[in-house]
C-alpha cells in the first residue's frame, strides 16, 4: 500500500525471519509425518505394538501428530509475535 | 435401512436452516462492495476467522466420511484425519503470511503479484474453478445422504435443497455471511462431537447388542438343506463364481407390518444364508426382482427387516478368566485397550456378494468376525502389501499433506482478516479446533462400529446414526449441524469459484471494465451457475464415500496450485510462464489420472479392471510433474524476468 511505506518495510524485515522459521518448523514436522507414513507402508506390523496404557503405536503416533501440529503452531506464533514486536520497537527507536 | 422422520428432527432442522438463512440476510447488508463480497471487507476478528476456517474445513468429508470410514474399516479412516490435519502445517508455516501479504481477494492475485501476467490469471482462475467443483461433489453427496434419514426425503431432493439454499445465501450475501455461518457451524460441530464422544466413552463397550442391531442366526447346514429344520424351507442354493461362496435361499414365516398404522400380517419371507462348513449363517440381502420391485431381507423396505449392523462378540477375559460382558465407563486409552482385546462382527469391503436368482438381482452382505487389534492398525481399507497398494497410499498421503494449503476456499479466508498477524493467529485457532475434532473422529467412528448403528447401504451416515442411538434430539441437532456444514462449505467454495470468474477472469484476464456493483453482480451470477453444476454432480456421485472424493479434490489442488505457490515464494528464477504451465500441467495430469482411474471406471458403470491404469490417487505423479514443468519452463524463459522486482 502506497500510503504506508515505513510500515511495509518493517513488515518485510520480520517476514524474511518468519519465513525461515516457518520452513524449519515445516521440515521438522515433515520428517515426523514421513516417519509415520513410512511405518504405515513399509513396516505396518510395528503399528500394532502397544506403547501407552495398552494403546498401540498407530493410535498414539497418530494422535501425537495432531497434538504436535498444535504445539508447533503455538511455538511459531509466540516466536513470530515476539520478533514482530522487537522489530517495531527497534523501528520506533531509529526514527 | 428404514428411516422414519420424526417431528422433533424436522423442527430442529428447519429452525437451524432458518437461523442460517436469517444470518445471511442480516449480513447481506454489509456486503455492498466487491471487497465486502469477496473478502468480507478484511474486517473479521482472528478468532472468528479461525473457527470459520474449521467450519470451512470440517466439511461433510470429515464428519460424515471419516467417521464412516473408521466405523467400517477401523484405523484406516483415521489416516485421513492425520493427513487432513498435517496439511495445515504447510498452510501455517509456508503459505499463510505470504498469501496475506501478496494478495487482495483471491489466490490468483497473490500468484500474479510479481508478474501481472495474463496467462497466470487464466490458468489460476481455471484451476480454482476445477478444484472448487471437485470439492463440491462430495459436499453435495453428503447433503443427499443426510436428508434421507432426517426428513425421509430421497437423495436427489437433498442435493437440490442444498443447491437452492446455498445459491440464495451466496447470491445475497457473500463472504461476510459465509464467515459467520461457518463460525457458528464450526463451533457447534466441535461442541456436539465432543458431547457424542463423551457419551461413547461413558457408555463403554458391551457384548449385548442393541435390539435394533442385526444379529445373524446360525443353523445346522445338512439338516436344513435336507428340510429337517423346523420353521425353515430350503428353496435353492447358488455358488458365486468369483468368491467360491455358496448361499442357500430359505423361506420362513414372519410377522410383517408395512408402516406404523398398517395391520400386522404373517407372510412367507425368503432369506439368504451363507454356507460356512457345517453351518448356515444368516446374511442381510437386497433383491431387485425382475419386475423392478426392491426387497430388503425378503420384504419391502417399509417392513423394517433390514437392520443396522456391527456389534461385539467378545471383550476378552478378566483376570479370573471370566468373559467380560461390559466394560462400563472408559477413559481415552482404556477405550482403545478394550477394543484391542475385543472381537467385532462387521461387514468389510468384499463381504458383499452379488448373485443372480432366476432373473432377480440379489446382493448379500455376509458378517465377518474381526479381531479388535486388526481394526486399530492400518490395513483394512488401504492394502499396502502390493507395490501398487503402497504407491496409492503414499500418493494419497502426499495429496492430503500438500492439498490443504492450495484449496481456494481456504486460501481466500486469509483475506478476510486485517493483518498478517491475524492470518497467522486464525490459522492456529483453526489447527487447534480441527485437530481436536479429528481426535474425536476416533471415538465417533469406533463407537458407530461397535454399537450397531451402521447402515450397510451408506457408511457416510455412521456419525449421525450413532447420535440417534443415544437420543433423537442429539441426532437431530447433529444432523442439522452436518447439513449446515455442507451449506457452509458449499457457500465458501461457490464464493471462491465466483471470485475466480468475476475478479480473475472477467476483470483481470479479459479486462472487462466493471464497477464494483457490476463485479458483485457477475460474482453472484457465477455463483448460481456453479451451484447448478454442483447439484448435477452431487446426484451423479451418490453412494461414493465422501472422504474418498475429497481426496481427489486435494490431489487436484496440490498438483495445480502448490508447486507455483512454493516456487514463487522460494525460488527467485520462477517466471510467469513457468507458473502458468505448472498450474496447467498439474491440473490436467491430476484430472487425467483421476478420470481414467479404476474408481472412475466403476462410476461410469464400466469394469474397473479395464481402466487405463491402476492408480486411484494421482498426486504422486502429478505433483512432481508440476514442479518439474515449472522449473524447466522457468529456466527456458529467464529473459522474461529481467527488470522484475523480487517479492
Amino acid at each position: 500500500m502506497l500510503h504506508e511505506p515505513a510500515a511495509k518495510q518493517e513488515k518485510d524485515k520480520a517476514s524474511d525471519w518468519k519465513a525461515k522459521l516457518g520452513i524449519k518448523l515445516f521440515w521438522l514436522y515433515c520428517i515426523i509425518y514421513l516417519g509415520f507414513v513410512g511405518i504405515a507402508v513399509f513396516a505396518p506390523e510395528l503399528m500394532r505394538i502397544p506403547i501407552l496404557a495398552g494403546t498401540n503405536l498407530a493410535i498414539v503416533y497418530g494422535m501425537t501428530l495432531i497434538i504436535f501440529a498444535i504445539v508447533l503452531g503455538l511455538i511459531y506464533n509466540h516466536l513470530c509475535t515476539k520478533k514482530e514486536d522487537e522489530m517495531s520497537k527497534k523501528d520506533g527507536e531509529t526514527k | 435401512m428404514n428411516y422414519t422422520p420424526s417431528p422433533i428432527a424436522i423442527t430442529i432442522f428447519l429452525a437451524f436452516v432458518g437461523l442460517v438463512l436469517g444470518m445471511s440476510f442480516f449480513f447481506a447488508r454489509k456486503a455492498k462492495s466487491a471487497e465486502g463480497y469477496f473478502a468480507a471487507g478484511g474486517t473479521i476478528h482472528w478468532f472468528v476467522n479461525g473457527i470459520a476456517f474449521a467450519g470451512d474445513y470440517l466439511s461433510a468429508a470429515s464428519f460424515l466420511g471419516i467417521c464412516g470410514l473408521i466405523a467400517i474399516f477401523g484405523y484406516d479412516g483415521f489416516l485421513y484425519s492425520i493427513g487432513y490435519l498435517a496439511g495445515w502445517v504447510v498452510a501455517l508455516f509456508v503459505v499463510a503470511e505470504p498469501m496475506k501479504r501478496l494478495g487482495k481477494y483471491t489466490f490468483t492475485d497473490a500468484l500474479d503479484s510479481k508478474f501481472n501476467s495474463k496467462s497466470i490469471q487464466l490458468m489460476a482462475a481455471v484451476s480454482t474453478l476445477a478444484v472448487s467443483l471437485f470439492y463440491l461433489i462430495p459436499q453435495m453427496v453428503g447433503a443427499g445422504v443426510l436428508v434421507t434419514p432426517l426428513l425421509g426425503l430421497p437423495h436427489w431432493v437433498g442435493v437440490i435443497m442444498v443447491g437452492a439454499i446455498v445459491i440464495t445465501i451466496v447470491a445475497t450475501a457473500g463472504m461476510t455471511s459465509t464467515t459467520y455461518v461457518q463460525f457458528l457451524k464450526g463451533g457447534l460441530l466441535i461442541i456436539f462431537s465432543t458431547v457424542l464422544s463423551i457419551a461413547v466413552l461413558n457408555k463403554g463397550l458391551s457384548t449385548t447388542p442393541r435390539p435394533e442391531t442385526f444379529v445373524p442366526q446360525t443353523l445346522t447346514a445338512q439338516a436344513t438343506l435336507d428340510g429337517k429344520t423346523e420353521g425353515y424351507t430350503f428353496v435353492t442354493q447358488i455358488t458365486d463364481e468369483k468368491t467360491g461362496q455358496t448361499f442357500a435361499k430359505l423361506t420362513t414365516e414372519k410377522e410383517i407390518q408395512l408402516g406404523e398404522n398398517a395391520p400386522v400380517e404373517t407372510q412367507t419371507i425368503a432369506g439368504w444364508w451363507q454356507l460356512d462348513g457345517d453351518k448356515l449363517i444368516e446374511t442381510q440381502s437386497k433383491t431387485k426382482t425382475a419386475s423392478g420391485e426392491e426387497l430388503y431381507n425378503g420384504a419391502p423396505k417399509k417392513a423394517g427387516l433390514f437392520k443396522s449392523v456391527g456389534y461385539l462378540t467378545s471383550l476378552g477375559k478378566d483376570e479370573s478368566g471370566k468373559a467380560i460382558e461390559s466394560t462400563g465407563k472408559l477413559g481415552i486409552f482404556g477405550y482403545f485397550a478394550a477394543i484391542e482385546k475385543a472381537e467385532v462382527v462387521r461387514y468389510p469391503k468384499g463381504s458383499a456378494v452379488k448373485l443372480e436368482d432366476n432373473g432377480n438381482h440379489v446382493k448379500v452382505w455376509c458378517p465377518v468376525v474381526t479381531k479388535g487389534s486388526d481394526l486399530l492398525a492400518p490395513g483394512q481399507y488401504f492394502s499396502t502389501k502390493t507395490p501398487l497398494g503402497k504407491l496409492n497410499f503414499l500418493s494419497l498421503m502426499l495429496a492430503l499433506f500438500l492439498g490443504t494449503a492450495s484449496l481456494p476456499h481456504i486460501l481466500i479466508r486469509y483475506y478476510t482478516v486485517p493483518s498478517q498477524r491475524d492470518a497467522r493467529k486464525s490459522t492456529i485457532v483453526a489447527i487447534a479446533a480441527i485437530g481436536f475434532f479429528y481426535i474425536l473422529t476416533l471415538f465417533m467412528g469406533y463407537g458407530a462400529m461397535t454399537m450397531g448403528v451402521i447402515d450397510l447401504e451408506s457408511g457416510n451416515m455412521s456419525a449421525p446414526l450413532l447420535a440417534a442411538s443415544f437420543n433423537i434430539v442429539l441426532f437431530s441437532i447433529i444432523s442439522a449441524i452436518a447439513f449446515a456444514t455442507v451449506l457452509g462449505t458449499v457457500s465458501g467454495l461457490i464464493v471462491a469459484a465466483s471470485g475466480a470468474v468475476a475478479h480473475d477472469l472477467m476483470d483481470n484476464y479479459f479486462s472487462i471494465k466493471m464497477t464494483d456493483v457490476q463485479k458483485v453482480r457477475a460474482g453472484k451470477l457465477t455463483a448460481v451457475g456453479v451451484g447448478i453444476i454442483a447439484v448435477g454432480l452431487g446426484i451423479a456421485f451418490k453412494g461414493v464415500n465422501v472422504a474418498f472424493l475429497v481426496g481427489w479434490a486435494f490431489a487436484v489442488a496440490a498438483s495445480a496450485n502448490l508447486p507455483s505457490i512454493i516456487m514463487l515464494l522460494f525460488w527467485k528464477k520462477t517466471t510467469a510462464k513457468g507458473i502458468a504451465w505448472s498450474i496447467g500441467v498439474g491440473m490436467v495430469s491430476a484430472l487425467g489420472i483421476i478420470l481414467s482411474s479404476p474408481k472412475m471406471y466403476a462410476q461410469y458403470g464400466l469394469d474397473p479392471d479395464m481402466a487405463l491404469h491402476a492408480l486411484n490417487n494421482p498426486a504422486i505423479i502429478s505433483v512432481p510433474l508440476s514442479f518439474i514443468v515449472l522449473m524447466v519452463v522457468s529456466l527456458m524463459t529467464q529473459k522474461d524476468n529481467e527488470g522484475l522486482k523480487d517479492i
